[in-house]
This record gives structure tokens, sequence and C-alpha cells, in this order.
């Protein structure tokens, strides 16, 4: 049998300052998932370039590589990406019953660990950008 | 088990599927993101390496997996989250069909575009 916890309605947002950390996940979670499946669409819309033909995808893909914008959209979306496979893998856990008692912990775990990751990839993203600033 | 916390209880098949899902998207997002920025740099994407890449049936079929993942993974999200919210009633079927035919419409789009780089259509 399952033991559950009532913390109240978690979508009443003006409640944000009695949140514990594991509502900051979940809040957190939904959050990015929108975010992401937002940036499906998107992704989806600039690849279906290449139907334009080959040439139109390549000028489309490094075109937008050209803009600082897009290079530092990219960080975001990796952050957000990090983010949500981290704490995915906590909720996975937890609905395996493993690791509840520490359920804030690996919250926090995966919010640093986002961050060292999002840190160290910038040089990466921001590799060969010889484009327009802004 | 009164001191084991699970919501391993039935939740219907597509509760299954959303846990389904992130498990295998896990992987490929993070294989996807690993190979298109630091293997291969995003800014040096051609068309002639996309295609090279697609015609490999495993890669191909790699991708058209992870984009059936994302779709449901994510609008099956998008409806719960909306569901919490309070979404009921003939509006909540709406919103159903709606997101239903966006991902139908997403996977059809991403499979066509990748027949299209892999050269098969």
């Amino acid at each position: 049998m399952s033991q559950s916890y009532n913390r109240g309605l978690i979508e009443d947002f003006g409640r944000w300052r009695e949140f514990s950390a594991g509502m900051w996940a979940w809040i957190f979670h939904k959050f990015t998932g929108w975010m992401l499946i937002g940036y499906l669409f998107t992704h989806i819309a600039v690849l279906s370039s290449f139907l334009a033909g080959p040439e139109a995808y390549t000028d489309t893909i490094q075109g937008l590589e050209g803009l600082l914008l897009i290079r530092m959209l990219e960080v975001g979306l990796l952050a957000v990406a990090v983010f949500h496979i981290l704490n995915g893998i906590r909720l996975l856990l937890v609905d395996l019953g493993i690791g509840l008692d520490s359920q804030d912990k690996s919250f926090y775990a995966s919010l640093i660990l986002t961050g060292m990751i999002t840190v160290a990839s910038v040089p990466t993203f921001l590799d060969g950008f010889g484009g327009v600033l802004g | 088990m009164a001191e084991r916390y699970s919501s391993f209880a039935p939740g219907g098949t597509a509760w299954v599927l959303q846990r389904v899902t992130a498990a295998v998207l896990v992987v490929l997002l993070a294989f996807h993101f690993f190979l298109l920025h630091f293997v291969n740099h995003a800014a040096d994407v051609t068309a002639a390496e996309t295609m090279a890449r697609m015609e490999n049936v495993g890669y191909f079929l790699t991708m058209v997996l992870f984009l059936v993942a994302g779709a449901f993974h994510g609008l099956n999200g998008v409806y719960n989250a909306l569901v919490n919210q309070g979404l009921s009633g003939s509006r909540k079927r709406v919103v159903f069909w709606l997101l239903t035919v966006a991902g139908v419409a997403l996977v059809a789009q991403g499979t066509y575009v990748a027949l299209a780089m892999a050269g098969w259509i």
C-alpha cells in the first residue's frame, strides 16, 4: 500500500512561498517540459527546410547558427533539457520507490549538476562563432 | 510496505507509456545533444552530412523512435498539466483531440522530412 502526501493544490501558484523542494521540482519539470515540446515543433519546422532542397537546408541551419541570439538560446535549451533529464531520472527512481527520503537533496543535485554542465558547455556552443551579434 | 512510497499503482496505459517514453528519451535526448553539439557542431551541419547520417537505417529508425516518443511524452505531458489545472468536460475532449491531431501531424511531417533526408522518397 502506498503512502500519500497531501500538500494541497500545487497548481495554485499563488502559494509559491509555501512550496517545498519537491513542489519546486514539479513546477520546474512542467515549465521545462512546456519549453521542450514547444521547441520540438519549432525544430521540425526548421528541419523541414530540407524539403526546399539541400542548399536551402544548409543555408537555413548555418544562417541561424550565425546569430548570437540562437547560440544563446541553444545554451538555454541545453540547460532546460539537462534539468528535465536529470529530474526525470529522479522522478523515475521515486516512482520505483528509490530515494524518496532524499528526494529534496536529489532535486538540489539536479539543479547543481544542470548548472555545471551548462556552464561547461558554453565554449562548445559558442565555438566558431563569427556571425551577427544580435 | 507502508513505509514505501510508490506511484506504481494502476494508472492506465497513458500513465505507463509516459514512464516508458521517459526512459527512452533520457537516452535518446542525451545522445542527440551529444552527437549534434559536441561530436558534430550544429554550426557545421550541412545537408550532405545530415543525409549521410539519415541513410543509415539504424539511425533513421532511432530518429523516428525519438520523434514518436518525444511527441507522445510532450503532448501527453501538456494534456496532463492542463487536466491538473482543472480542464474538464467538453473542453477537455476538444483539447485531447487537438493535441492528438498536432502529435500525428508532427510525427507525419518529421518522418516525411527524415525519409526525404535519407533519399528514400
